[in-house]
């Protein structure tokens, strides 16, 4: 005899314990600790700030423990934390101008002042399996230099004096927030970057790409790439004055673009900008690219019909916890729904003199 | 979970979308923007439906929860759980003796009376989404009130297959004004949303809350010549005999033996206690 099913409420606890089994993995090799995960796996750390929104490295490692690995897991554990937490204020507008750089270079100009800094990147290096990683070798200390105390300007504001680079101005308005108001379109530019800083790197990255690749293309060059540590400051009302709270760091790029102007504006380039938490520096350069691609109207270029033009399409789909959690949900029972489906379709049949004959075995 | 405020959420958020739900009780089946948060579930598992939960429960009510008309379906077990570790609130099965029921996908059978209110979880609410993917473009259309691409697809529906082959979420209008997805229950359902309980409609992905007050009148859209019909599988529950109920199609034995039985678990349960009997229920009740 058929009995409904029953029974969810257990399967769900011992699902849950044997998920934290295999989270453990062979007890036999020894626990990974949270600070091992913060120290060692520091990109994948950086990329659970950034698209969690949540400045805190102790916490994404925790949560990379927990998700198994799973960086979208681990990202909305951070994000689901974060909604919980309560909001003392903000900070001022950090000053990306005055960062204690590991990293800069500029495409576009072979020195300048401040120089060219590779910093720890794997650009040039061979991408051959280190197998003495595996047998456990030590690291050579990497040979050290005394930081010059020179500032390092933003390269934009070189082009910025002659006048061939869009001066961008600040209009006052403070910046929306996408965590605390609904998302409503037309969003203003400082929305859209607010989207694309936390949204998923590989569809911020396919997004870029797609642009490289002549849906828009808008050829950017990489003006500048700066990684490096900030101070955050906040301004007490109850102390009246400016305090520095903390330091977080950031990956910056600004894109110069052709643009070969207007009936109204003369010709100069143009930019896209990227700011993401912690050293990641392929997201910023993607959020820069979809960007600049995503100011096609207010610079008076075509609509191409493009992907990474369409600000709808772009912000209503980059959020990786959106899209995971919708996508995931498929798996939830649709009984009730099918049925009706069936029911739907066998009348269809039926009226179309194709009747199954199997159809009702009772 | 003492760390969490009462359901959850915390009060500055409840009182933005008790917000949301009172513009959305003034303008029924108008689609109220809100700031959805992130849930620690995840998104298209019911997150909407637990935020208006959340917004509007109290220390006194009764929760139910249903999946597809069941109480023990893993999600709505999940989600029941999250109010009692949340909010210690009374929990039920019995459609007549909870305060508050959040619904995934169905209606319960029992008549629905005054000072109820039933949370649906929203999956998509935009009716006209699959007809017009931009969001810019279908709040257009509601403001202009301008629904005919849904009564076309309706018509090619028809001119098609000979029925509008629409068989959940089936739209609806509300107070003879907006169009509304009811969300994706069967339209055997729809009928029902004229009804004694206030109906909450929470969407957390798509960041909308949309509302019907009691006894709004909620019409099943259609045509004079082909009538809207609220349909089920023709048969009995195999379990409780009930002829008027939904019924879920439950495959039996290697052969494709198939047997029929409600998808509302405690109504079926309740008839049973009551000594109805169906034709595979024959070593009482389950």
């Amino acid at each position: 005899m058929y009995v409904a099913v029953k029974g969810g409420e257990r399967a769900i606890d011992n699902a849950h314990a044997w998920l934290a089994e295999e989270r453990r993995g062979d007890v036999a090799i020894p626990d990974l600790s949270v600070a091992q995960i913060r120290e060692q796996m520091a990109l994948a750390v950086n990329r659970v700030m950034a698209e969690g929104s949540l400045y805190d490295p102790d916490l994404a490692a925790l949560a990379i423990k927990q998700a198994r690995g799973d960086l979208i897991e681990a990202i909305f554990l951070i994000r689901a934390y974060r909604t919980t937490l309560p909001r003392f204020g903000s900070s001022l507008p950090v000053d990306t101008g005055a960062m204690a750089c590991e990293r800069r270079i500029s495409a576009t100009f072979k020195d300048l002042p401040g120089g060219q800094v590779l910093g720890p990147t794997f650009d040039y290096t061979h991408r051959l399996l280190d197998f003495m990683l595996a047998a456990g070798g030590t690291v050579p200390e990497a040979p050290k230099a005394t930081a010059d105390p020179a500032p390092v300007p933003h390269v934009m504001s070189f082009l910025n004096r002659e006048g061939l680079i869009a001066q961008e101005n600040d209009d006052g308005t403070p910046a929306p927030d996408l965590t605390r108001e609904p998302l409503e379109l037309p969003a203003t530019r400082a929305l859209r970057l607010q989207a694309l800083t936390r949204g998923d790197e590989g569809f911020v990255l396919g997004m870029a790409y797609s642009t490289q690749r002549g849906y828009a293309r808008n050829h950017a060059f990489v003006g500048e790439l700066r990684i490096g540590t900030v101070p955050v400051e906040m301004e007490i009302p109850e102390l009246g004055f400016v305090i520095e709270i903390g330091e977080v760091t950031l990956t910056e790029c600004e894109t110069v673009n052709q643009f070969t102007g207007s009936k109204t504006e003369p010709a100069q380039f143009t930019r896209g900008y990227g700011l993401v938490f912690g050293q990641t520096e392929r997201k910023a350069i993607s959020m820069a690219l979809v960007d600049r691609a995503l100011r096609w109207e207010e610079l008076g270029e075509d609509d191409q019909g493009a992907p990474a033009q369409d600000a709808e399409f772009v912000l209503y789909h980059c959020d990786n916890i959106q899209a995971t959690g919708f996508l995931e949900h498929i798996k939830l029972p649709h009984y009730v729904d099918f049925q009706s489906e069936l029911e739907l379709v066998r009348k269809l049949r039926r009226d179309a003199g194709a009747v199954d004959q199997q159809e009702m075995v009772e | 979970m003492t760390d969490y405020n009462f359901a959850y959420l915390d009060e500055q958020t409840k009182r933005m979308i008790r917000r949301a739900i009172l513009k959305g009780l003034a303008i029924p089946g108008y689609q109220v923007p809100f700031a959805s948060r992130e849930m620690p579930m995840p998104y298209g598992w019911g997150t909407g439906g637990v935020q208006v939960s959340a917004a509007v429960l109290t220390p006194e009510d009764t929760l139910k929860v249903i999946d597809q008309g069941a109480d023990d379906t893993t999600n709505a077990v999940s989600i029941r759980r999250f109010f009692e570790r949340t909010a210690q609130v009374a929990v039920t099965t019995v459609t007549a003796e909870a305060t508050v029921i959040q619904t995934r996908h169905r209606i319960p059978e029992e008549q629905m009376r005054e000072g109820q209110i039933l949370v649906y979880q929203v999956p998509i609410p935009e009716p006209l989404r699959f007809l017009e993917p931009r969001e810019t473009e279908t709040r257009k259309m509601h403001a202009l009130e301008e629904y005919g691409l849904m009564h076309v697809k309706l018509y090619e529906d028809i001119s098609r297959h000979g029925h509008i082959a629409t068989a959940y979420a089936y739209p609806v209008k509300v107070a003879d004004r907006y169009v509304m997805d009811p969300s994706p229950i069967p339209k055997f359902d729809n009928p029902k949303m004229d009804m004694a309980a206030i109906q909450l409609f929470g969407a957390g992905r798509e960041q909308r809350i949309y509302a019907l007050p009691p006894h709004t009148p909620v019409v099943s859209l259609d045509f004079e010549d082909y009538p809207f019909t609220a349909s089920k599988a023709d048969h009995p529950c195999g379990l409780c005999d009930a002829q008027d109920s939904y019924l879920d199609e439950v495959i039996v034995d290697d052969a494709g033996a198939r047997m029929f039985v409600c998808s509302d678990t405690d109504y079926c349960t309740g008839r049973q206690v009551e000594g109805y009997r169906g034709t595979n229920n024959k070593e009482g009740a389950a």
